[in-house]
């Protein structure tokens, strides 16, 4: 054992020895042990740097509040974690931790010149500093900053650890597995209730479960033995689930919870590999009892922060349960009684210990227990400076004047190695805060508590206010059976015992002699603010304690301000004169402690991702060597190149041969629905900018759909099937949008319309033949139909039949060629797709992807949704006036296209844009101005699509250009980095104005 | 993320439903009739009530039905849910 090992205790396994790594140094510990109480029980207090002034730091705390001791754990590129706090970390062999913002060690730290000019580098320092010069920013300012910010280094590789995501449901969530959550827990277990109990450290019991002072009996035990025995009891009921390693992160309303379990970090490396390593539950409960605990504050006098110097409760959990002294002369300083229960269990293993007390005295039996002991108190006295630079060596004291306000006398000097700290407790009131509860303040003891008014949730415990262990463990007791509707309990008639405090005292800011401003009383440890640092916030003007955290950084390090939020509000109090309970306190949110990103996406990672959509015809793309473009979720042949062509050389192949002979697209991925009823033409009408009525059956329309704005929202062609049966085409993106559109308009508007809408793009695969050629190929297809221009004109569609399967065959086109498209379920599409490959092989069909769709349709003048518009375009902007129907009463968008902006003519409108140099390709997205020689010039437009049209030997473009439509002809400009293209305005038709191809 | 009781499938996660805005805002029947500030009115105005607020909702992905939903914006307590066409309640 080492020399700080002097206690041995159950929950720490001394037979079975663990080595890990701290800085490249092995140590030892034991089964059982965290990092922190190893490296305390190996005599290491000095775990890092700080964050601003790089003064060194130790372990504070035993949980998940540590400001000080966070790590890095592991070396490796993948595997390395940032800011792991070490009484966090469960020990296990091998593990690597080393500490963080310090260099080269941190034994000696460079940084350490920020604590000696500290006073030149006061809160809002960075704000004030580095305003001016304004071109210093970004190469000089910035670059430092970075170098010297940040705490832990993350991992550069992907993290191939396995995360898991679980659903749970159940009728009692019981938050925290101290005391008060195990009464709550049994009540609700053994009256029929499935209930789930999560606790974050790895058994259940809290602080009592090594609480062993006689002064703390419940039925005639002391208490951590009778807690002790509940557990086992516990842990045979049915219908309760226990998870420890398991940390409540966030509780969002209606009792939403999400919880991280760790399953494999406290295991031995050989043990981890392919197990899930954190497991996220997402938890529906009931009933929600929060039993979350509180925090032992610290106090804040000049120089609190040194290695050495540790809450008062946690030199008690090292001691009593991990057996490990944190010093083997010990001073305690404190405001209240519980640091007592620390003295005594010090006194008791034989440990010199003395006590230094901001109150004139107390009556209570614990402080009783202790002067009977022998145990030095200095009442009425405070602690005004601390020594030793890396471990506390001795500290000076004076006596308080009668109001506290001030230090009398002389000072003296005490000698220690650990000073344990105790300025009360604070309920930890953020579970009940997340969930959207209120706080009240109590005065008597300075804190804020749970003001209650959910009936699906309760706080217990010392979260709820509750200090004393008789009345943590009656008013859980009553509080549960009446949340619960239960009579009674096993623990109505059980006799608690317990030390009472009487007297109460707190000082926010202890006085000291010397000027506020040469202090350092240290707030927030982890950000490194001072209580100067507050003081100077609310000297400069701030106000709202969010402005003051913001401004001082208080509250704002990975710890969230768990120690330092309640200080900060109480010197804010006190230095502006204000009651705390009319501050507020800063906003709670989740996650309580940090997640992973792991933990969040779970298995959403890799392929899991996102869905993929492939259409049925997606094999034979992959193995034609099609290239891919992502489509909303569809994946689309984007062009399909043949001996290493590029993407220019394949499309200006693919649009040729289309043009000159056929060409194939698989236009399966658009939108397809299916839309029937009575009233199908009318519902039509009324969507769409076009006149439906007339349409007879077996045609085919082309529409214009607006929002009510009169902004372009789809567009497709609609196929009339039968008297009351059509089948509408949408985008690719817009079709879950259009048909939620217009369910909501059926649904919510014309609920007296009979139309039934349902979505059948999965069901139908297409096949999209066009080009010259495109009929000679169909006759192949289908040698029984005739397909002349009387039997089968453009804009038409017929029913037909292809290996015995039904299909439907529309006369279409989106490329201004000769076109058809052969619709076929979709199981059928492949088989579809290489009959019409075969029966096209004679013509050298070619295959094309979405890229030399693009450009044929706009040789042709043919918009993108979504490419060419924006939101902000109408029909009349778009110079699409033609499909805008005059004679309708009525459809929707119709009254906001002649609102006073929607008629105005310098709207941008759609134009085609010519480059001087026909070579030269415009680049979509780029600017159009109509001058270039002053020094400021308006942007009164964009390129929507640009292209080399091989079929005219030149470069086009379509463009949106303010009051474009009498532009034709003007020369406009497009600049670039490095420069000027000369354009000129044309008509957006670039190819067969006349549309003789259609009918070729 | 609160539990929403779909008037025609019962209680699911909110993450089943989309929100569609303000209730009972009805089209009008003759658009073509009303000035521009009265267009505007029906097409842009919408209230933002902290407090007991009449919403529309779509169970997306679910019956894709849409209903109707009051909801007290400020504590995200529900009050009702009723169907499209139904006499909104009294809260």
């Amino acid at each position: 054992m080492t020399k700080y090992r002097i206690n041995k205790t159950r929950f720490v396994d001394q037979t079975k020895n663990v080595s890990f790594t701290f800085d490249g140094k092995k140590y030892h510990g034991f089964e059982g042990d965290t990092l922190a109480s190893a490296l305390l029980s190996n005599g290491i207090h000095l775990v890092g740097r700080s964050f601003k002034y790089h003064r060194p730091r130790g372990i504070m705390s035993c949980g998940s509040e540590e400001p000080n001791a966070i790590c890095q754990i592991n070396d490796n590129t993948d595997l390395t974690e940032p800011n792991v706090r070490a009484t966090e970390i469960e020990l296990y062999e091998g593990l690597k931790a080393s500490s963080q913002n310090c260099w080269p060690s941190r034994h000696f730290d460079i940084g350490g010149i920020n604590n000696l000019i500290s006073q030149f580098i006061p809160a809002g320092f960075y704000y004030k500093t580095f305003m001016w010069p304004k071109s210093f920013w970004k190469k000089i300012y910035e670059p430092l900053i970075r170098l010297s910010a940040g705490l832990g280094k993350s991992p550069t590789q992907p993290d191939p650890e396995i995360y898991d995501h679980k659903h749970e449901h159940c009728d009692v969530l019981v938050i925290g597995g101290g005391i008060s959550g195990i009464i709550s827990a049994k009540i609700a277990a053994q009256n029929n209730l499935k209930t789930i109990l999560i606790e974050d450290k790895n058994i259940l019991g809290g602080s009592t479960i090594y609480q062993n002072n006689k002064n703390f009996i419940i039925d005639n035990q002391k208490s951590n033995e009778w807690l002790m025995n509940e557990i086992s009891e516990l842990e045979k009921l049915d219908n309760l689930i226990i998870k420890t390693r398991t940390s409540l992160a966030a509780f969002h309303s209606y009792n939403y919870l999400l919880a991280k379990e760790n399953i494999s970090d406290h295991l031995p490396l050989d043990k981890k590999n392919g197990n899930i390593r954190q497991r996220l539950w997402k938890i529906r409960a009931d009933k929600v009892i929060v039993a979350a605990g509180a925090i032992e504050r610290p106090l804040i006098f000049n120089n609190n922060d040194r290695p050495g110097i540790i809450l008062a409760n946690s030199v008690k959990k090292y001691l009593d349960f991990y057996g490990v002294s944190t010093g083997l002369n010990n001073i305690i300083f404190t405001n209240n009684d519980s640091a007592y229960e620390t003295a005594v269990s010090l006194f008791e293993k034989g440990i010199s210990v003395k006590i230094v007390d901001i109150r004139k005295k107390s009556s209570s039996n614990i402080v009783k227990n202790a002067e009977d002991l022998g145990i030095k108190i200095y009442w009425h006295s405070t602690v005004v400076n601390t020594f030793g630079y890396k471990k506390i060596k001795s500290i000076e004291i004076m006596n308080l004047s009668e109001d506290g306000s001030n230090v009398t006398g002389n000072k003296r000097k005490i000698q220690c190695d650990c000073l344990s700290i105790s300025g009360g407790w604070t309920p930890m009131v953020h579970m009940h805060t997340q969930s959207g509860g209120k706080l009240d303040f109590r005065e008597i003891d300075q804190v804020f508590v749970p003001s209650e008014k959910s009936e699906n949730h309760i706080n217990v415990g010392s979260c709820n206010g509750d200090f004393e262990l008789e009345e943590i463990f009656k008013n859980t007791n009553n509080k549960v059976k009446k949340f619960l509707n239960i009579n009674e309990s096993g623990f109505d008639k059980i006799s608690v015992l317990c030390s009472k405090e009487l007297e109460k005292k707190n000082i926010w800011l202890l006085p000291n002699t010397i000027s506020e401003g040469k202090t350092k009383s240290f707030i927030d440890f982890q950000n490194d603010s001072t209580a100067k640092d507050i003081k100077l916030a609310l000297r400069e003007g701030f106000k709202s304690i969010e402005h003051v955290k913001r401004y001082t950084t208080t509250g704002m390090a990975t710890d969230q301000g768990k120690l330092s939020n309640m200080h900060a509000l109480g010197i804010i109090a006190d230095t502006a004169g204000v009651k705390m309970g009319t501050l507020g306190t800063t906003t709670f949110r989740p996650p309580f402690t940090p997640l992973t990103f792991g933990a969040i996406v779970g298995r959403s990672v890799g392929k899991f991702f996102d869905v993929v959509r492939k259409t049925s015809i997606h094999e034979w793309h992959v193995q034609n060597n099609a290239k891919f473009e992502n489509v909303g979720q569809w994946k689309r042949p984007w062009y399909y190149p043949i001996n290493n062509e590029n993407l220019h050389e394949a499309v200006q192949r693919e649009s040729k041969t289309a043009r000159d002979s056929a060409g194939i697209l698989d236009a399966s991925t658009l939108g397809k629905i299916d839309i029937q009823g009575s009233d199908a033409s009318e519902f039509l009408n009324r969507v769409y900018t076009n006149a439906w009525s007339k349409l007879g059956i077996g045609k085919c329309r082309y529409g214009l759909m607006l929002n009510e704005d009169g902004m372009v929202y789809d567009d497709g062609v609609t196929t009339r099937l039968g008297e009351n049966h059509y089948l509408m085409t949408t985008t690719t993106g817009g079709a879950a949008n259009v048909l939620s559109k217009l369910e909501d308009y059926l649904q919510t508007e014309w609920p007296e319309l009979d139309v039934y809408l349902t979505s059948v793009t999965d069901h139908y695969s297409t096949a999209s033949i066009c080009g010259p050629n495109s009929k000679k190929i169909l006759k192949k297809l289908f040698p029984n139909k005739d397909f002349s221009d009387e039997a089968f004109p453009h804009m038409s569609y017929q029913d037909a039949i292809i290996d015995k399967i039904e299909c439907r065959i529309m006369r279409i086109s989106f490329t201004g060629e000769l076109s058809y498209e052969i619709n076929i379920e979709s199981k059928y599409g492949k088989s579809l797709w290489e009959n019409c490959i075969k029966a096209g092989e004679e013509y050298k069909i070619t295959p094309y992807g979405t890229e030399t769709m693009h450009l044929l349709r706009a040789e042709k003048g043919f918009i993108i949704v979504g490419q060419d518009t924006d939101g902000t375009m109408t029909p009349i902007d778009l110079q699409m006036d033609w499909i805008v129907s005059k004679k309708k009463y009525d459809f929707i968008g119709k009254r906001s296209l002649y609102r006073s902006d929607t008629i105005r003519d310098d709207r941008k409108q759609l134009v085609g844009l010519l480059t001087d140099d026909p070579n030269e390709i415009l680049e979509e997205g780029a600017q159009i101005v109509s001058e270039l020689d002053k020094k400021r010039v308006e942007m009164i437009g964009h390129v929507t699509s640009s292209y080399f049209s091989p079929n005219l030997n030149k470069s086009i473009a379509l463009a949106v250009v303010k009051g474009g439509k009498k532009m034709k002809g003007q020369k406009l400009f497009v600049p670039m980095e490095n420069k000027n293209i000369n354009v000129t305005v044309s008509d957006f038709i670039f190819l067969d104005k006349e549309n003789k191809k259609i009918n070729a | 993320m609160f539990v929403i009781n779909c008037p025609y499938c019962g209680e699911r996660d909110q993450s089943e439903f989309s929100c569609g805005g303000e209730a009972h805002i009805v089209r009008p029947k003759q658009p073509t009739e009303l000035s521009d500030d009265e267009w505007a009115e029906y097409l842009f105005m919408r209230k933002n009530i902290k407090g007991v607020q009449f919403e529309r909702w779509n169970h997306t992905h679910g019956c894709r039905k849409w209903f109707n939903m009051v909801r007290d914006t400020s504590n995200d307590k529900i009050h009702a849910v009723y169907k499209m066409g139904e006499k909104p309640p009294v809260i």
